[in-house]
């Protein structure tokens, strides 16, 4: 393995098989307009989005409905032009339900978004903030908070995560390869913002098409960073130690070490945001996985029923399926279908439910999962410690430093819960803290 | 609504699972079993089988039977089969399978809480208890169908030593100063446990199960390296006490050891400092026992010994968290 991957990368890590093939080469299509849709005023870290419309308005789509509760928290807009039915508790891909806006969008409309025009990029963190737009990778913490520089730090790279190192999420590599212009006017936007010194943008091996259209496009300007195919690239420690060589100190952030990551799409949506004046309203969705015959890649509107968007592929028999949302890796399984397609939302992946059926074996002790941990910890040892609640040890052992990628859960030969067990471990001592 | 299944991430695994591991490393004991009965006659089968069929019947007594089907206590009374003398009484090999299945791992709390190798464990308890019938080696290639004299024995009913006993490479180093042929060492036509002298085998099997990452290749390479450097050190210095590095590799239980025994995942470290640590700890006392102990060969003593400070050696080998001090 060591021969084979030349291009740079971080130590450890897991090889899960792309299955990218799947859906690379379908263009972005559009979801179709529905009934219904549901906003949730929580769909980002921060604070819950505070509703600025009442039951019964009639809201245009790209109209803000939820305004930013704080610094950390996000504006929230129409997806659709209808009428709001409810501002209620509503299903939520985390699991836990949460209150949402919920538009009845009017069949009768054109769905043109209201005027609003070109934004100034002098005060990007304004405009992004007031597009409500939320990290695209995954994590969806508010963008706006990521743009500006806090007093006393300086910022000599802007660094974007064009990795997409989940298997079957294909959403990045698509706009990457179809608006590489947008993607890098974004970066430069970013760039200027932070007053970073250099724009680098971190593409794995096997997107080695998008990475050529982005050179091709940015002339020089950016330069592309072609970083090996491994799990966990895009999590951005390690794309940070991949691409710059830094490691960032346990418990600190990139900016500690005069980063900061953003996600390509992103850049994608303050371009959008900026140049058209046009909120986060809707971002690609892939929907693939062993049970969908006919992977996609689509424009998804904020709000639509997850089991919406699966009819529309041609799933509407779910029984006995795994509908997750996120990539295979670190996606969250879904217990209710009537919950929206949130900001964060990268993929839809739907298995068959046998292929969850796995045995437990006791721990043989082979140490698979220590080689497989990016962070260098002990999982089989956290894993141990959480079962007897030994928080001291925990705390001595780092668990706060595991982000859950899986890839110890992954190796395992002998099917243990190592993240999940993690995770567990991590409240723990979270709420031994309080 | 329809029926979802909830299950945390990841949703996709490595092929890889404990079970077929065990099946792997059973499986590349097929080939040795053969070459072993083709060196020793239809005793290697007998014993074998007997040490197998015990460890299984063991396991199934001693705890739920849930845990059989990982073949793990099949793989424990196979591995001590194959390092038993071809000539020692079979109820002794039962004996000491069942003392490696009932106290060398159930007794720990089953697969993967054992501290010793079970196998060696059992070996270990076979030498304390009958060192004569464990020293005594009968010579290779007696015809297929001839038993030793002693292997169907009553036990306890009194065992008196074959005609026809033999001195192992090692034995013949240590006592009469003889050194073996190189190539009789590596083809396997010499005296020794029933699954440790075809050379060249134990090699191939051994790349194999490294192909097929049954285990850790660093647990067999540090092994082996170090007990390289260090016999090819002492043999320029003491040539009359250390064998040359290439008689140290081909004899004795050591390649066996190297491809089955510290590659036990369960009783050798985590960490990979701590596997590097293990092997270079194990071939240094084999080679410091074999050269100045009592006992011809001490591989199954330096294995044990490194089990035993696997703990401590796991405890000071911690890795270094990711953006954490050196």
């Amino acid at each position: 393995m060591v021969l084979i991957a030349s291009a740079p990368t971080f130590s450890h890590g897991v090889h899960p098989a792309d299955q990218k093939a799947r859906s690379a080469t379908e263009p972005i299509g559009r979801m179709p307009f529905v009934r219904e849709y549901s906003v949730p005023l929580r769909q980002h870290i921060g604070a819950a989005s505070e509703p600025i419309v009442a039951v019964g308005d009639i809201v245009q789509r790209g109209q803000l409905i939820a305004k930013r509760a704080s610094f950390v928290s996000t504006n929230q807009h129409a997806p659709v032009t209808g009428r709001v039915k409810a501002i209620e508790t509503r299903p939520h891909p985390s699991g836990v339900s949460v209150r949402a806006i919920v538009i009845e969008s009017d069949p009768f409309s054109s769905q043109q978004m209201g005027a609003s025009g070109p934004r100034s990029d002098q005060a990007l963190a304004d405009s992004v903030s007031d597009a409500g737009i939320v990290g695209m990778g995954g994590a969806a913490f508010p963008a706006h908070v990521k743009l500006s520089v806090p007093e006393g730090r300086t910022v000599d790279t802007l660094l974007m995560n064009g990795c997409e190192c989940e298997p079957y999420l294909t959403c990045d590599h698509r706009i990457m390869l179809e608006h590489p212009t947008a993607v890098l006017e974004g970066t430069a936007m970013i760039q200027t913002a932070l007053g970073a010194k250099a724009s680098v943008i971190g593409v794995e091996q096997n997107k080695s098409d998008a990475a050529d259209v982005l050179r091709a496009a940015s002339k020089g300007s950016v330069s592309v960073a072609q970083v090996a195919v491994k799990y966990p690239q895009g999590a951005e420690k390690m794309l940070i130690k991949a691409v710059l060589g830094r490691e960032v100190p346990v418990g600190k952030l990139p900016l500690d070490v005069g980063v900061v990551v953003h996600n390509v799409g992103t850049a994608f949506a303050v371009h959008e945001a900026v140049r058209l004046g046009k909120p986060l309203i809707e971002r690609v969705v892939t929907v693939s996985g062993p049970a969908v015959s006919q992977p996609r890649n689509l424009w998804v509107p904020i709000g639509t029923p997850i089991c919406d968007l699966l009819a529309f592929v041609g799933l509407d028999q779910l029984d006995q399926y795994i509908v997750i949302s996120g990539g295979p890796m670190m996606g969250q399984a879904q217990k209710n279908l009537q919950a929206p397609v949130v900001k964060g939302m990268s993929g839809i992946l739907v298995f068959p439910a046998a292929h969850q059926a796995t045995k437990e074996y006791p721990c043989i002790r082979c140490g698979r999962c220590l080689d497989a941990c990016p962070m260098f910890l002990n999982p089989t040892r956290l894993w141990l410690l959480t079962r007897n609640r030994d928080i001291e040890a925990l705390n001595q052992h780092h668990v706060q430093a595991c982000f859950e990628c899986g890839s110890c859960s992954y190796v395992c030969p002998s099917h243990i819960p190592l993240v999940h067990a993690i995770r567990m471990g991590k409240k723990l001592v979270r709420e031994a803290q309080v | 609504m329809s029926k979802l299944l909830l299950v945390s991430s990841p949703f996709v695994r490595d092929e890889r699972n404990t079970p077929q591991l065990m099946r792997d490393v059973i499986g590349s004991l097929v080939p040795i079993l053969i070459m072993s009965m083709w060196v020793f006659g239809v005793i290697a089968l007998l014993m074998v089988a007997v040490t197998g069929a015990t460890a299984v019947v063991t396991e199934r007594l001693v705890t739920s039977k849930r845990s059989l089907h990982d073949g793990s206590a099949l793989l424990t009374g196979l591995l001590l089969g194959f390092v038993l003398p071809p000539g020692l009484p079979l109820w002794m090999g039962a004996l000491g399978s069942a003392f490696a299945v009932g106290l060398g791992k159930a007794a720990f709390g089953g697969l993967g809480a054992n501290i010793f190798n079970p196998a060696l464990l059992g070996r270990a308890f076979l030498q304390a208890a009958f060192p004569e019938a464990m020293t005594t080696w009968v010579a290779p290639q007696m015809g297929f169908w001839q038993l030793p004299e002693r292997s169907l024995a009553w036990p306890l009913m009194g065992s008196h030593v074959d005609g026809i006993s033999a001195a192992t490479p090692l034995g013949g180093f240590k006592f009469q100063g003889l050194t073996t042929d190189l190539s009789e060492m590596v083809v396997g036509t010499t005296a020794g446990s029933l699954g440790e002298t075809a050379t060249w085998l134990l090699v191939l099997c051994g790349l194999w199960l490294a192909l097929r990452k049954a285990f850790d290749w660093r647990l067999p390479v540090s092994t082996l390296f170090s007990v390289a450097l260090l016999s090819w050190v002492l043999h320029a210095t003491v040539p009359e006490r250390c064998a040359d590095p290439m008689t140290m590799l081909g004899s004795g239980g050591l390649m066996f050891a190297a491809v089955f025994m510290v590659t036990d995942p369960v009783t050798t470290p985590v960490t990979a400092k701590g596997m590097w640590l293990f092997g270079f700890g194990t071939g240094v006392l084999v080679v410091l026992i074999r050269s100045f102990g009592g006992l011809p060969e001490g591989v199954m003593y330096a294995v044990l010994l490194m089990n035993a400070v696997t703990p401590w050696i796991n405890r000071f080998t911690q890795p270094r968290v990711f953006g954490g001090l050196a």
